[in-house]
């Protein structure tokens, strides 16, 4: 195999990888706030079982949780899982792990905003809605800035983990050439890409905290 | 028909009792300061008018409307339209401001009233420009509050708080977070409103301000009012406990 052919499966397992990391943000992201509401809630069911999601969701390993929402389904109820679902599960998994991660980072983002915040605009007259979406969020976003950047760069590094679930992404593709051809080269490539990623996603995290310090 | 008019408001925090049945009444273009040591109840009197705690017991009005009224010893509070409306009658200046910091000035003084009271864009930036204008901040208007001093950040939140058009406006400590050189720039903007006849309570440390501008004063003491009469009488005042607290500003009888 040339070294041409190897970069270019190498290069159709990356875009599977950056799909698993784009969807994982697009869903953990909102689904990590409403489990920080849930936490907060003043209802205590609501925030019992908020805390048991997240306990559980940190306290037991990513790979675990992959195998079990995807054989889930055939061992619980003995529903025949297809090939297709493969990717779902990938999805499903890392969104509602991540989630409960991010649902933190919002929570400690959230109770750290002053109560001067929230007393100024109830005095101004806006909906709590409002509030919360206009005063709060945005200065919570750039208290977690930071933190929120380095959970995306485990993310990029964590979607190797798809590979339990023989979801073939980038690292799974490089082990699979890197021991048929005995060579390592692919793991080599594998490793620049997903530095490269990283770099580049801590540089735009870097510019999108710059862009919000017009303010303290 | 008192603009405002609280009576026999009863808070406590735990088993801690703030205010022991008071009762205030504001009337149109009054101003009225009320003083006091810390801990007496004042800043907590003035968290209950403007709806930032609840009171356990008493009555709350504005302009003979109830946010807030007394039944069977507990106060019940109006609630949707009818408290929406009345929020709408009064303005808070806080003691530290409590701008928007990821707003500009003229954001933190327009977006209530255009997303809140919904008024027209333009309309309401030209109010809050001759506000800047009267605040003497025209050319902070692009500024975002981290770039201001303390002083120019009160005469924001002033502006902001008057952007609503509130009939009364209260003030907590407006000047307790400022030097003494800034403070003077927020008490000059505080009777310049009291010459336009804004009605406004201002809870205060500054005497010699509260004497110049009130045309009522309340003294309270440890959640009661031990005095309510004009700056003159309450200078000259004969109660022990009114000569004891301005004594330590070196004012009033010896």
């Amino acid at each position: 195999m040339s070294v041409q052919v190897m970069m270019q499966q190498l290069f159709s397992g990356m875009l599977i990888t950056i799909q698993i990391f784009i969807f994982t943000l697009l869903f953990s992201l909102p689904l990590g706030l409403l489990i920080a509401f849930g936490r907060m809630s003043k209802n205590m069911l609501l925030r019992g079982i908020a805390k048991i999601y997240i306990s559980i969701m940190r306290g037991t390993p990513l790979m675990l949780q992959l195998l079990v929402v995807y054989f889930g389904p055939y061992y619980i109820f003995r529903v025949n899982i297809s090939s297709s679902y493969r990717a779902y599960a990938v999805i499903i998994a890392f969104a509602i792990n991540y989630a409960a991660y991010f649902a933190e980072i919002y929570r400690g983002g959230i109770e750290s905003m002053p109560k001067g915040q929230y007393e100024a605009a109830k005095v101004l007259g806006y909906t709590k809605v409002q509030t919360f979406f206009k005063i709060i969020f945005p200065q919570v976003i750039k208290r977690i800035l930071p933190s929120v950047t380095n959970e995306v760069i485990t993310l990029v590094k964590d979607t190797s983990l798809a590979f339990s679930i023989a979801y073939v992404e980038m690292f799974t593709t490089a082990k699979a050439i890197a021991a048929s051809q005995k060579s390592m080269i692919p793991l080599v490539a594998a490793g620049i890409f997903y530095y490269v990623f990283n770099f580049i996603v801590a540089a735009l995290m870097e510019l999108w905290e710059k862009k919000l310090s017009y303010y303290r | 028909m008192n603009l405002l008019e609280m009576n026999h408001v009863k808070k406590s925090f735990n088993q801690n009792v703030v205010l022991k049945n008071i009762s205030l009444s504001v009337k149109e273009g009054e101003v009225v300061s009320i003083i006091g040591p810390s801990g007496s109840g004042k800043s907590t009197l003035l968290r209950c008018a403007t709806l930032l705690e609840t009171m356990d017991d008493g009555n709350l009005y504005y302009l003979g409307e109830a946010a807030a009224k007394s039944e069977s010893g507990r106060s019940v509070y109006a609630f949707g339209a009818a408290l929406k409306k009345i929020e709408r009658q009064f303005g808070l200046v806080f003691q530290n401001f409590n701008l928007f910091p990821h707003y500009s000035v003229l954001k933190n003084i327009m977006d209530a009233p255009v997303h809140v009271q919904k008024r027209d864009k333009e309309e309401v930036k030209k109010e809050a420009l001759k506000l800047l204008q009267k605040m003497g901040l025209s050319d902070r208007a692009d500024y975002y509050p981290c770039q201001l001093s303390g002083g120019q950040q009160q005469r924001v939140s002033i502006a902001r708080a008057l952007a609503m058009k509130p009939k009364i406006l209260f003030f907590d400590e407006p000047t307790s977070a400022l030097d003494p050189e800034l403070t003077g720039e927020i008490l000059k903007v505080i009777t310049e409103l009291a010459k336009e006849k804004m009605t406004m309570v201002i809870v205060t440390h500054e005497m010699y301000f509260a004497k110049d501008v009130s045309d009522r004063m309340i003294f309270m003491d440890q959640g009661t009012i031990v005095e309510e009469t004009t700056p003159e009488e309450l200078f000259a005042s004969d109660n022990k406990r009114t000569r004891e607290f301005l004594g330590k500003y070196h004012i009033g009888k010896e």
